[in-house]
């Protein structure tokens, strides 16, 4: 074995242009691969960073209208929520993480002193603080207690602080909304989107109350935690059967209560970014595909620029299997050596990328797995085996006689 | 140690078909040192291909060294070659990437012997043929004498039963060429039977036993030596005019 090396390393010393040529189409064909894969986790990584940023794995569920007549009641009727749908999901929705619900007040009015400015006014559960990912920048956010006691208590938006405060803390301070004053106990930013800070939370008891509306509400959301897609759509299938029974609406009738799992848009773009890998995988495979031929024409050239020398050594006993080895394994050392040339240069490039371009949402932590490393080591072998193995074979079946006929 | 009877061989070069080798019988005993003559065509080097299991014949037996040398795999062929026959070219055909030395080791590691072991070997057939100092040397660095010497060294390293010799002064001058005849004596005295082909007469005439080829058919065979050879050791045709 340590003597066939030698004679291969003989052979490709001797022939070195040849050689680096043929380990730098390998080598390119190798580095782009493997960067095209890296590339492709990082713009996955970045879509998935947003995912994180954004929007939690929740589930959001809207009141609609029935479109299909169900037990003897026309389509058209208006579904409405109430506090017994949310005691229902608390209960028996299996994955429930966090929940909350939503009172929309109607009138959006809100006033401090001499200002008054229009803003989103929301009745909700102490959950909702990790649902909306709201950031509480002063104060406190709203409490079982507040819950309990229906205290006329809201949390503001900065938004809402820079519209109604100039240069007052507003903690402490009463505001004026539908015909009522509540008490500011909190500040929030929220980093997602700036129409997010012109709301004002008030708890959802409070806002019932206040409308004369006590088991009332507009909406429900909930996160499932660690569950996974599959279960997260068990879970949202759960939640429709039962608003199906408690209102009485056929469960095939989408409309009459709207469910939306963000895990869908998540879903969707994992299987767009398995569709982008695949055509990554393509492209750089048919690329290394270009090396691996290259490297099976410069065999065919070797073998037929060495056809004396096959001859004399057939003449002074080479068996034809003993020529098939050579050049086979000195395709196989070609490909391999270039193969992690171009791995090395491009993890290399792909480590330089990760420790120099700032976190973005586009691009975020190219990688390129243990798998991908293996895959492609056993990729280099097998092309390598096969670009040599055709040559060899002629090399094998080179006639001797002809080969040392003087030329 | 060669037996070959009825052994033809002919080729199709484009509408005609080229008898090289006719019915030929031909016995060489061990130790004899043999010269086959021809002019071009006349079926020599085909003669020489088919001793060599180079080449393979249309009809005939041949039998070597108490082998039949018939339907060998071309992997078996390539082990007999290696074992028992030792080539010597008018070309030298050495490795020109290779070291003198190395070149000298190639039959033995075909044969699987250990590299240290091999080139061991290879040094002392330099030395042998007088070329120890030049191990290292490329091919290129060589004189044309200095390249058979180290390509018989090769030939001879596996200590080969038969050693063919095609032309192999046809590319020297004479003083040169007589350094290489004194070497095939001193192998042919050891015992090692060997067959050269060659043009020339006064190189022919250094050997015991002259077979001369004319268009694929032995038209004399004569031995020189008669001390050591006796015609009627012979069984082919003497003479046998077409």
């Amino acid at each position: 074995m340590i003597d066939q090396l030698a004679e291969i390393g003989d052979s490709l010393r001797t022939h070195k242009t040849r050689t680096a040529l043929a380990i730098l189409t390998v080598a390119w064909g190798i580095f782009m691969l493997v960067l095209l894969l890296g590339a492709g986790r990082g713009i996955q990584n970045g879509v998935e960073l947003q995912f994180k940023d954004d929007a939690v794995n929740s589930i959001r569920i809207y009141q609609g209208k029935t479109t299909i007549a169900h037990n003897g009641l026309a389509r058209g009727r208006s579904i409405q929520y109430s506090n017994a749908d949310y005691d229902q999901v608390q209960a028996k929705v299996p994955h429930v993480d966090k929940l909350t619900a939503r009172y929309y007040v109607g009138d959006n009015r809100v006033s401090y002193g001499g200002q008054q400015a229009a803003f989103d006014i929301r009745g909700v559960h102490p959950d909702h603080l990790y649902l909306e990912k709201t950031i509480i920048t002063a104060g406190r956010y709203i409490n079982e207690l507040d819950l309990i006691e229906r205290r006329k208590v809201c949390v503001i938006g900065l938004q809402v602080v820079d519209r109604l405060f100039a240069e007052v803390s507003p903690l402490g301070k009463l505001i004026e909304l539908g015909g009522t004053v509540c008490q500011v106990i909190g500040v929030f930013t929220d980093e997602g989107s700036r129409s997010e800070e012109e709301t004002v939370y008030m708890p959802v008891s409070t806002t019932q109350l206040m409308f004369a509306e006590p088991q009332r509400l507009h909406m429900l959301m909930y996160t499932v935690g660690d569950a996974s897609y599959q279960q997260s759509k068990d879970s949202e299938q759960q939640v429709r059967s039962l608003l199906a029974e408690t209102h009485n609406f056929a469960v095939e009738d989408k409309r009459a209560a709207r469910i939306y799992n963000n895990l869908d848009e998540y879903k969707k773009i994992t299987d767009l970014f398995f569709w982008v890998r695949v055509f990554v995988a393509v492209v750089g495979v048919g690329t290394v595909l270009t090396g691996i031929l290259a490297v099976s024409n410069i065999m065919v050239i070797s073998v037929n620029e060495r056809r004396r020398e096959i001859g004399i050594r057939k003449a002074i006993g080479a068996t034809p299997g003993s020529i098939t080895r050579l050049i086979v394994l000195e395709s196989v050392i070609l490909t391999t050596i270039a193969g992690y040339i171009g791995l090395l240069a491009s993890l290399g490039l792909l480590e330089l990328l990760k420790a120099t371009v700032p976190e973005n949402e586009y691009m975020y932590q190219p990688d390129v797995n243990t798998f991908v490393v293996v895959s492609v080591t056993v990729l280099v072998i097998a092309s390598g085996t096969l670009a040599g193995y055709l040559p060899a074979r002629r090399a094998a079946r080179i006639n001797p006689v002809e080969a040392l006929q003087p030329s | 140690m060669i037996d070959l009877s009825g052994i033809s061989k002919s080729y199709q070069m484009g509408q005609h078909r080229v008898h090289a080798l006719r019915e030929i019988n031909l016995q060489i005993q061990p130790g004899e040192f043999v010269a086959i003559q021809g002019s071009s065509g006349s079926g020599k080097s085909t003669l020489l291909n088919v001793l060599g299991i180079l080449d393979t014949p249309d009809t005939g037996s041949y039998t070597l060294d108490g082998h039949a040398i018939e339907n060998l795999s071309t992997a078996d062929a390539a082990r007999y070659r290696n074992r028992f026959i030792g080539f010597v070219f008018q070309s030298f055909n050495l490795i020109h990437h290779k070291s003198a030395l190395d070149n000298v080791a190639l039959p033995l590691y075909y044969q699987r012997v250990a590299r240290k072991q091999r080139n061991l070997k290879a040094l002392e057939y330099l030395e042998h043929v007088g070329l120890k100092d030049r191990a290292d040397h490329k091919p290129s660095e060589l004189s044309g004498g200095q390249s058979q010497r180290v390509a018989i060294a090769r030939a001879l390293i596996t200590q080969p039963a038969l050693l063919l010799a095609d032309e192999p002064t046809g590319a020297l001058d004479t003083s040169t060429s007589e350094q290489i005849m004194n070497l095939f004596h001193e192998v042919n005295a050891q015992g090692m039977t060997v067959v050269l082909v060659t043009h020339e007469p006064d190189i022919a005439a250094q050997a015991h036993r002259s077979i001369v080829l004319r268009d694929g058919d032995i038209v004399s065979d004569r031995t020189r030596d008669a001390a050591r050879h006796n015609i009627s050791d012979h069984d082919s045709d003497p003479v046998n005019h077409s």
